[in-house]
């Protein structure tokens, strides 16, 4: 039992992790839900071998599974619940603010690739103002990027 | 007589309610939101008063024992940061109401939420009970971020919130291994139980802790986030991310290090230290904003008391201590000056700005004197707070850590001295619109520009109040320091 919920906590941490490092604001919510997950099942397996009930008839069985991390894996999922709502909140003002779920390039990064004259950044991610049917296609699409916007910083960095 | 610990929690968790209550008048709101903060503020005084002399208050909520419940203690550790933090957020939610950034009716209830979350953290004897106050200072300051729902603030706040909620489940998952470890995450009992594991393990869980309060107190390399996150939210709010959220990161590392007995870690924290200052004050003389050159000031400083924390001795950690004293008032006035800069000229863009120190020369004066306390000149508080890390450093003979940090603090006076050059000497930009008499933000009333100067002026008298009482402060520093590192801070065990 301890094993197969280890490995299920693995399995969550990568697919997580994955999704994390997608370019898509939604897979990223997705991914941060994953790794929440994962790191509950680790909490559960932290409290060792799985047991009785802790109050049967009120009276200690001597075998019971350990009550306190499932305390503290309930909180914790209330409070991940929490956040992730939060952000999809979030997620939901940026597409209704850009039209796009893509995390926009980060303005920092853009001035120091201009600066030293990198193309990278541009070609990996070209402006698809008048595109907005292809923004389920790829990772490709970008937000309006009109040129009065320039200041309008981003989220997630990027490394060119 | 001596207050319940759990009581600056409750006065401000009630306090929130009542306000959310209360969300159709403002001016209620206001009363109440001041009302609570004080009050709590008053009880953070009496718990320094009863801790002073190295007492340690604590109590198990809900009469369960330490061991399955959650304990609450308060050391003079605690005490200190409490008072100075609740103090500075009195005067920044001054602040917010003069420049009626407040006006949103969310404002007042996650206020105080964020109130009872820093209290809460700096309370608490429990390793997931740090966990959940921490979740309820970050989730109110999500909101905060955000608030106004702008196109720079989402996307700055989507990193915040993605960035801290990964640290978040990287915390989950560090006290899950702790437990599994140890069969406890009451701190006390971690400090007796956490060194007698195996080294290997020991390394392992400790730089999981680590990188957890790293990211949450911004250290090299970790800190990517800050620069970008703070400086997009209302000026108010960013004073008092700035000044506060990271301390209560760089509180929980001081806390959980001392407790697990994790010196083995001190070479790993000193690197880190180091890196931070240097490449913190670097992004600064980079930027050309005032709130942009102030954040990166943040991650600089961080480095200092990682410093003191790095060396894990006593006079180290009394460094650390009254530095982050030193620090949460200075930045957080820092960021006020430059929201009333903002008020005045409508931007914080250096090569916008000019001529400020003869057109309002209060509050260039405002500006001077935290900018000497940050960069550390005598007799500001920084100097005192330097000093002490500096004399730590020296008498662990950690001379390199020593040496980067003078050179850190040369180059925070030097971009100090640009923010002067390009705000407050020169002549006034040409084509400066005029002083904003109303502002186009959509806020109900005219802002009080003479109560927000006030407000400043108390978090200014705040950093000026630490310097003169330097001395004492400095050797409660060293009680709470002593305190930490004789290992179990008192909490209650089973």
């Amino acid at each position: 039992m301890i094993v197969s919920l280890a490995v299920a906590a693995a399995v969550l941490f990568a697919t997580g992790t994955y999704l994390l490092l997608q370019r898509q604001l939604s897979r990223i919510i997705l991914g941060l839900a994953l790794l929440g997950h994962g790191s509950v099942v680790a909490l559960l397996v932290a409290g060792g071998r799985t047991g009785d009930p802790p109050l049967v008839d009120g009276e200690p069985t001597g075998t019971y599974s350990d009550p306190l991390v499932q305390a503290m894996a309930l909180t914790a999922i209330v409070i991940t619940f929490a956040v992730i709502v939060f952000l999809l909140a979030l997620a939901s003002r940026s597409w209704e603010l850009t039209g796009d779920d893509a995390v926009e390039d980060d303005t920092e990064d853009r001035r120091v690739a201009a600066l030293t004259g990198i193309e990278e950044l541009e070609e990996t991610f070209e402006p698809a103002a008048d595109e907005r049917e292809g923004l389920d296609d790829d990772a490709d699409a970008a937000p309006a990027d009109a040129p009065g916007s320039a200041l309008d910083p981003a989220g997630g960095a990027v490394a060119p | 007589m001596t207050p319940a610990p759990a009581l600056p929690i409750v006065l401000a968790l009630v306090g929130a309610a009542l306000a959310t209550l209360a969300w159709q008048r403002v001016r209620l709101q206001r009363a109440v939101s001041l009302a609570s903060l004080t009050g709590a503020l008053v009880a953070a005084g009496a718990m320094l008063a009863a801790t002073r002399d190295g007492t340690v208050l604590t109590t198990e909520v809900g009469g369960w024992s330490a061991d399955i419940g959650i304990a609450l203690s308060v050391d003079l550790t605690s005490a200190l940061l409490l008072t100075v933090s609740l103090a500075t957020m009195l005067a920044v939610l001054v602040f917010s109401i003069a420049q009626r950034t407040d006006d949103p009716r969310v404002f007042h209830p996650t206020y105080l939420v964020l109130t009872a979350g820093v209290s809460l953290a700096f309370i608490t004897g429990d390793l997931f009970n740090l966990f959940v106050s921490f979740e309820m200072l970050l989730i109110a300051s999500y909101v905060l971020v955000t608030l106004g729902g702008r196109r720079d603030q989402v996307s700055h706040g989507m990193t915040y919130v993605v960035i801290n909620l990964l640290a978040s489940t990287l915390f989950i998952t560090t006290i899950a291994f702790v437990y599994a470890a140890c069969g406890t995450v009451n701190l006390a009992e971690l400090g007796v139980r956490f060194p007698a594991l195996d080294d290997d393990l020991r390394l392992a869980l400790g730089l999981l802790v680590l990188t957890v309060f790293g990211i949450k107190a911004a250290l090299f390399p970790l800190f990517s986030w800050l620069p970008d996150a703070y400086p997009a939210a209302p000026t108010p709010i960013t004073a008092i991310f700035a000044g506060l959220l990271t301390k209560v990161g760089v509180y929980a590392l001081v806390r959980s290090s001392t407790s697990l007995g994790l010196q083995d870690l001190g070479p790993i924290l000193l690197v880190a230290a180091g890196l931070t200052m240097v490449i913190g004050v670097l992004g600064a003389i980079a930027q050309n904003d005032v709130k942009r050159i102030l954040s990166f000031h943040v991650v600089s400083q961080i480095g200092y008391m990682v410093m003191g924390l790095g060396l894990f001795t006593v006079a180290g950690i009394a460094g650390a201590i009254l530095f982050v004293i030193h620090q949460i008032p200075v930045k957080t006035s820092l960021f006020l000056v430059g929201g009333l800069i903002e008020a005045r000229e409508g931007t914080g863009a250096l090569d916008r700005l000019g001529g400020l120190a003869r057109a309002v020369p209060l509050v260039a004066a405002l500006f001077v004197l935290p900018a000497l306390s940050l960069a550390g000149i005598p007799p500001f508080s920084g100097f005192v707070a330097k000093l002490s890390l500096i004399e730590a450093g020296s008498a662990a003979q950690s001379y390199v850590i020593v040496a980067v940090s003078l050179v850190g603090s040369a180059l925070t006076l030097f971009s100090m001295t640009k923010i002067w050059a390009g705000a407050f000497w020169g002549a006034a930009p040409e084509d400066a619109p005029e002083p904003a008499e109303a502002s186009d933000d959509p806020t109900s009333g005219r802002p009080n520009h003479a109560l927000a100067l006030a407000a400043t002026i108390g978090a200014v008298g705040l950093t000026v109040l630490i310097a003169v009482a330097s001395g004492p402060l400095y050797e409660w520093s060293v009680t709470a320091a002593e305190q930490l590192l004789a290992g179990p801070s008192g909490t209650v065990g089973p």
